[in-house]
Order: C-alpha cells, then sequence, then structure tokens
C-alpha cells in the first residue's frame, strides 16, 4: 500500500471511530424536557434511554445540591449552563500553538510532552495527528483479538444494547445524588469497556487513546463491567492541564467486578485550578462507584491536583463475599483551591476486606479534607478494614480536615484507622537547601515522598508523571 | 579560602557572634571548641545562610566572593560550602539515592555540567557508602529515616564524599558516636583532606583530634574567637577545661 493510501486509511478509521458526526451546535442555555428529547435524538437513542434520561432529571428537579461537603462556592446556576455544545471542529479553537496561553505551553514543557499532544491538548485544531492515529489503530485491532469492547459509550448504546440496558445505573443509581442525577438525564459521552470472561485485558486502557474525549468532559459517563474472572488496569485522564471552558464538571463513573475479577482503576486529575488569586476554575462534582461481586477486587488510585473545588468519592461496595476494596489517594490543593475527597468501603459480604491510604497536602490558602465512610454490614462477618490517613501542611495559611465515618453492626468486623498531620519542616528545607537544592525542588521533593505509597500503586509511566505534575502544581507555594 | 572579619550575627535578633574573625587558607583544617552558647553552631548556620541567622556586620569572603551577599542557602551550598548537620532531619519517603542524585545534580548544573548519568552514579554512591561502612541498602531507605545516631552522621559524611565541597564544616559531627564510627567519620576526613579543601571542625572534645590533626585550634567564648594555637591548645584544653582562658581573656 502506498504511503497516502495508509494515511487514507488511518484517517477514514479514526473518522469512523472515534469522532461522532455531530454538526456544530451549541444549544441555548437551560434545562427542561426539550433540552434532554434534544440531546438523546441527536445522538439517535433509543426509546427506553430517552425515558430513563427523563426520570432522572423527574427526579433531579426534586433534590437540593448538597450542601455537607467543607467546600464554599457561589451557587451553580443551572439555568445560566448549556447543556448540549458539539465539539469544536476544524476552523475553531487556536489555529495553532501561538495562539494558546505561553502559561500552559511552559507547563506542558515542564511535564515533557511532545509537541504533537500538546497542540491536541491545548485544543489546536489539527486535521489528524498521525502518530497518535496509528497508535490508536493497532491499538484498537489488538484488544478486537482479545475480545476486549473499548468504545465510545454513546456507540455502546447501539452495538451492545443489553449490557448497557443490565448495567447503566445498576451501581450509582439515577437518584443517588444530585449531581448523579443531572448527569443521568443531560451526560453526553464517555467510555465502555467490556472484558470478556476469564480475560486478561492485553493492555492498560487510557482515555489517552481516545482523544476526542478531552471535549466530551462535562458529564461524562463511563461503564467499566469486568466479567468472571477478568482483568483490566483503566487510567483516566492525562497528566497535562487541560484547557476547558466548562466551569461545572459532575461525572459519573460505574464499575462492576463479577465473580473473581479485578478491577484498576487509576486517576490523573488536573482540572484548571483557577488563578492564583482563587479567580476561575473547575467544579468538579463526580461520583465513582463499584460493585465487588464474590471475590472480586476492586482498585481506585487518584492523584487529584486540579479543579478550584473537588467533591469526590471513589466507593467499593463489597457486595461478594471475600472481596477487596483498595482506595488509594493523593489530593493536593494549592492557593485558594478546596478538596472534599475520600472513599466509602461499604462491606457486605463475609470476609470482605478494605484499604485506605489517603495522603492530602495543602499549601498556601487551601482547604483540603478527607471524608471516609466505612460501614460494616450486620452480614460481614470478619470483614476488615485498614484506613490511614496523613496529612500535610505547608505554610501557614492553609487547612487540613478529617471526616471520618465508620459504622459496624457487626461484632465480628475489626475497623483501624491511623491519622496523622505532619507539616514540611524548616529543619527539612534547610538540609535540601543546604545541599543544593532550591526550595521548589525542596518541596516536591518531600511532598513526593510523603505520597510514595500511593504512587507505587500506580502505572510506572503514570507515576512518574504524577511526580512531575506536584511539582508544577506546587510552584509558588514557598516564599 | 575563607576570611572572616569582625562578624557580627544575631539569631532572631538576639547577638551571638560579637566580632568573629577567622582565615582559614586552602587546604588547611581548623578546630573549633569552646563552652556550650559560646556560638559554634551558630557560626556554621550563619556562613550557611540559614534563615533567622542574620550577619549584622562585618565581612565574609569565600573563595574570593562576598559570601554574605549570596542570599540563598543553595547559592551557598553550590559554590562548594558544605554543613554537616549536628542533629540531622529525617526526610521520610524521599530516598537516600534519589535524595542525593538531585543534590548532585544541582551542583552540577550550577557548574555548568550535565547531570550525572543514573548508572554512573549509583556506582559511585555505592563506593562512597563503602567508605564511610554503610551498607548500601542505606542508599533505598528514607532520608535519614530511622537511622541510628552514628548512621545519620555516617550518612552526613557519605553526602559530603559525593558533594566534594571546598569547605567543609562539621557541627559536632564526633557528639554521639562510639569509638569505631568515629574512627570511620575520622578516616573519611582524612581521605578527602587536599591541598584545596578545607575543613572547619566544630566540637567539643579533644578526642576527635586524636584522630583528625587539625592544622590550628581556635577557643570561640562569648561570640568571639579567643585564642588560637596548634593542635596542643586542644590537649592543654582537655587538661584543664575552659575557666582559665574565660579568666585569661577577662
Amino acid at each position: 500500500m502506498a504511503e497516502t493510501q495508509i494515511d487514507e486509511r488511518l484517517k477514514s478509521d479514526y473518522e469512523a471511530g472515534f469522532v461522532t458526526d455531530i454538526e456544530s451546535e451549541t444549544l441555548p442555555p437551560g434545562l427542561n424536557q426539550e433540552v434532554i428529547e434534544f440531546i438523546s435524538n441527536k445522538k439517535n437513542e433509543p426509546d427506553w434511554l430517552l425515558e430513563w434520561r427523563l426520570r432522572a432529571y423527574e427526579q433531579w428537579r426534586e433534590m437540593q445540591e448538597p450542601q455537607w461537603a467543607h467546600v464554599h462556592y457561589p451557587k451553580v446556576d443551572f439555568d445560566a449552563l448549556s447543556y448540549y455544545s458539539a465539539p469544536k471542529g476544524v476552523g475553531e479553537g487556536p489555529k495553532s500553538l501561538d495562539e494558546v496561553d505561553p502559561e500552559l505551553l511552559r507547563t506542558y514543557e515542564k511535564l515533557g510532552i511532545p509537541l504533537h499532544e500538546q497542540e491536541v491538548l491545548a485544543g489546536v485544531a489539527v486535521d489528524a495527528v498521525f502518530d497518535s492515529v496509528s497508535v490508536t489503530t493497532t491499538f484498537r485491532e489488538k484488544l478486537h483479538e482479545a475480545g476486549v469492547i473499548f468504545c465510545p459509550i454513546s456507540e455502546a448504546v447501539h452495538e451492545y444494547p443489553e449490557l448497557i440496558k443490565t448495567y447503566l445505573g445498576s451501581v450509582v443509581p439515577q437518584r443517588d445524588n444530585f449531581y448523579a442525577a443531572l448527569n443521568s438525564a443531560v451526560f453526553s459521552d464517555g467510555s465502555f469497556v467490556y472484558i470478556p470472561k476469564g480475560v486478561r485485558c492485553p493492555m492498560e486502557l487510557s482515555t489517552y487513546f481516545r482523544i476526542n474525549e478531552a471535549k466530551t468532559g462535562q458529564f461524562e459517563r463511563t461503564l467499566i463491567i469486568a466479567d468472571e474472572g477478568s482483568y483490566v488496569s483503566y487510567l483516566e485522564g492525562c497528566t497535562a492541564p487541560m484547557r476547558d471552558e466548562n466551569q461545572l464538571h459532575a461525572a459519573v463513573v460505574e464499575l462492576v467486578a463479577l465473580k473473581d475479577a479485578e478491577i484498576k482503576y487509576s486517576t490523573v486529575q488536573n482540572w484548571y485550578p483557577g488563578d492564583s488569586e482563587g479567580k476561575g476554575g473547575i467544579y468538579n462534582f463526580v461520583t465513582k462507584r463499584g460493585v465487588c461481586h464474590d471475590n472480586a477486587k476492586i482498585s481506585w488510585t487518584q492523584v487529584e491536583t486540579g479543579s478550584a473545588v473537588t467533591w469526590k468519592y471513589p466507593s467499593v461496595v463489597l457486595r461478594g463475599d471475600n472481596s477487596t476494596g483498595e482506595f488509594y489517594s493523593v489530593a493536593l490543593t494549592n492557593n485558594y483551591q478546596q478538596a472534599d475527597t475520600g472513599t466509602k468501603m461499604i462491606h457486605m459480604g463475609k470476609n470482605t476486606s478494605s484499604t485506605i491510604v489517603s495522603k492530602g497536602i495543602s499549601a498556601g490558602k487551601s482547604q483540603n479534607a478527607y471524608r471516609g465512610l466505612v460501614r460494616m454490614g450486620p452480614n460481614a462477618e470478619n470483614a476488615r478494614n485498614y484506613t490511614q490517613c496523613d496529612s500535610m501542611l505547608i505554610g501557614d495559611a492553609c487547612g487540613a480536615h478529617t471526616f471520618p465515618y465508620i459504622e459496624s453492626k457487626n461484632p465480628s468486623a475489626v475497623v483501624e484507622h491511623e491519622a496523622s498531620t505532619s507539616k514540611v519542616s524548616e529543619d527539612q528545607l534547610y538540609l535540601c537547601r543546604q545541599r543544593g537544592l532550591d526550595p521548589e525542588k525542596a518541596v516536591s521533593l518531600i511532598v513526593n515522598g510523603f505520597c510514595k505509597e500511593v504512587f507505587r500503586e500506580l502505572p510506572m509511566e503514570f507515576a512518574v508523571e504524577a511526580g512531575k505534575l506536584l511539582e508544577v502544581s506546587l510552584e509558588g507555594s514557598v516564599g | 579560602m575563607l576570611s572572616i572579619k569582625d562578624l557580627h550575627a544575631s539569631v532572631s535578633g538576639k547577638e551571638i557572634l560579637k566580632g568573629l574573625s577567622l582565615e582559614v587558607k586552602p587546604g588547611e583544617v581548623h578546630a573549633i571548641m569552646g563552652p556550650n552558647g559560646s556560638g559554634k553552631s551558630t557560626l556554621g548556620h550563619v556562613l550557611s545562610g540559614r534563615d533567622n541567622y542574620e550577619a549584622t556586620s562585618g565581612s565574609v569572603e569565600f573563595l574570593g566572593k562576598d559570601l554574605l551577599a549570596m542570599e540563598d542557602i543553595e547559592e551557598r551550598a553550590r559554590e562548594g560550602l558544605f554543613l554537616a548537620f549536628q542533629y540531622p532531619v529525617e526526610i521520610p519517603g524521599v530516598s537516600n539515592m534519589e535524595f542525593l542524585k538531585a543534590s548532585v545534580d544541582a551542583v552540577r548544573e550550577h557548574r555548568g555540567e550535565e547531570p550525572m548519568d543514573s548508572i554512573q552514579f549509583m556506582k559511585l554512591a555505592r563506593e562512597k557508602c563503602k567508605a564511610v561502612n554503610l551498607d548500601d541498602k542505606f542508599l533505598k531507605r528514607g532520608v535519614n529515616e530511622g537511622f541510628s545516631g552514628g548512621e545519620k552522621k555516617r550518612n552526613e559524611l557519605m553526602q559530603m564524599m559525593l558533594l566534594e565541597p571546598k569547605l567543609a564544616i562539621l557541627d559536632e559531627t564526633d557528639s554521639g558516636l562510639d569509638i569505631d564510627a568515629l574512627q570511620v567519620v575520622a578516616e573519611g576526613v582524612n581521605a578527602m583532606r587536599n591541598k584545596e579543601r578545607s575543613f572547619v571542625l566544630v566540637t567539643h572534645y579533644q578526642r576527635l583530634l586524636d584522630y583528625i590533626q587539625p592544622d590550628v585550634v581556635h577557643v570561640l567564648a562569648d561570640g568571639r574567637i579567643v585564642k588560637t594555637g596548634d593542635k596542643n591548645l586542644a590537649l592543654e584544653l582537655e587538661e584543664k577545661g575552659y575557666g582559665w582562658i574565660e579568666q585569661e581573656v577577662a
């Protein structure tokens, strides 16, 4: 095949597989039944899904925005948001990197991101990124051989309706909470993954390979099903700060680990945190939950450095006997950022076990809270939980808070909780600087050391980038 | 190498050094002895530029440059000034190896050199561990994390060997060391002695000087050098204590 033909091939595959064909359109602000019908219609959805969305909308209308989190922000005006916006096509957005905010480019450079990826991340309208496309193609073929399904959820609705009908909303019901209900009503797109029985997914699945994902962000919906005895590792996000004009993000992620299956879900979240004065930034209100059947395991690892306000509790329902839930988290806040994040481990089955390791780092004038629930149900014979919750303060204008909730209805269950708060000490900084390190490098080294237990849970490459990301996020945190 | 003239310095506003003068030539080893509270440790911190240790008057020249004009601790360090700490602090989770590599690379960058190749660095670090009698598993452990007092001091020495400073100030490195560890430290210092490199040993006891022969011995009292002599001065101090000097000065 001649080279041009190959290019054509790749290009057409790209169009078919990854970019939903939508005309460039944005709805006027406001949410009502017509808007939902419009969205559903645009995606050519079956009736049952439209009804599902409308039920969610009805429920959402009766719900109140939660007030209990340790975060303060001006009320979101849900009538001022637009709930449908077609992805920007070629011709809109910056034409080249010359038109992109130099501050953003400087960050990309520090993170060592190749030029063509910078273009994609910054939203530069490129016709096709050939390197990535070829990677994507080989990648799809390999997954296909293994029988793994990895596609946009909008596509899965048409291709695998039975799976969607069975599992959509099965872990996070429509009326679970205010934001989940909103998401259920208006979700734009997201990823769908199915791993067949006994299959070990041959590679780590990453949204990175689905570049258009970046532009569907606002009300993302992800569903991952690991059938009996299967394994998958899923990476969400990429380690460069994402440019995004949307203020509110309300995503839902559902994980289903059937008997003997294992799901490892890693996130690096670095949406725009606002400027050093606390202006702008993303509100990240996410519902993430997984269900474990017998002997199954779900492990959440998250590194949260972005967003102005974060409200996020990736949880595991340990329904099956002998199932395992894990939560490893680094949450870093700087300047005026606020984070209220943690997990819920709901033990229902016998001999279930869970581990929680949370590292919160607060710098600048930020507020960082860990909120966690460990519930031992009446049937959770011999269930075990271990929680370790460490906070680190940089400077004296920030705050760290811990809200652990423990409920035990089974006398044989054991819950352990350890917590610590430390400060980056002047002595530590002095030692580092006397050995030639500048203060920023010193702080990032100390913070990285503090986070080590979580970073080693991340896939290798992600871990290295997460370390670099911390360094960038901590800029300006030492005077 | 180091030329201190009439240095006055305060710690958090309180004057500790009251007109200290000291001249250290390349290749020399100076011992600074003195009673508690005389300002021995303060001298090291003022020279390294620690926050809240402020030189109020006088001058310090280091390798021909005005040391006090260098504002940052790290700048002075990169110029070749090393301070071995009396109480080295722990940095949990940061491996010794990672820390040392970052330090060495920072100093190299300052000199306009490329970062050191990781494998080459590993080899070098292992070599230095051996020289101070530390098992190389210490390279993988957190900086000083769970180290015994002696191990911390030997770790300081290993850092000094890797960074190859022009001037090393050892702040009571001998305190809390048993005789074997003391010998290891002394051997390390002796091995690093050469025509260009100078040492300032701050110590309470003559013991260290049995193993490291100083060229000059000073007695520091109430923020000033009150007596200077050769190594016999240290022996005399050991025998008579500090009282007689204080009387002599008064």
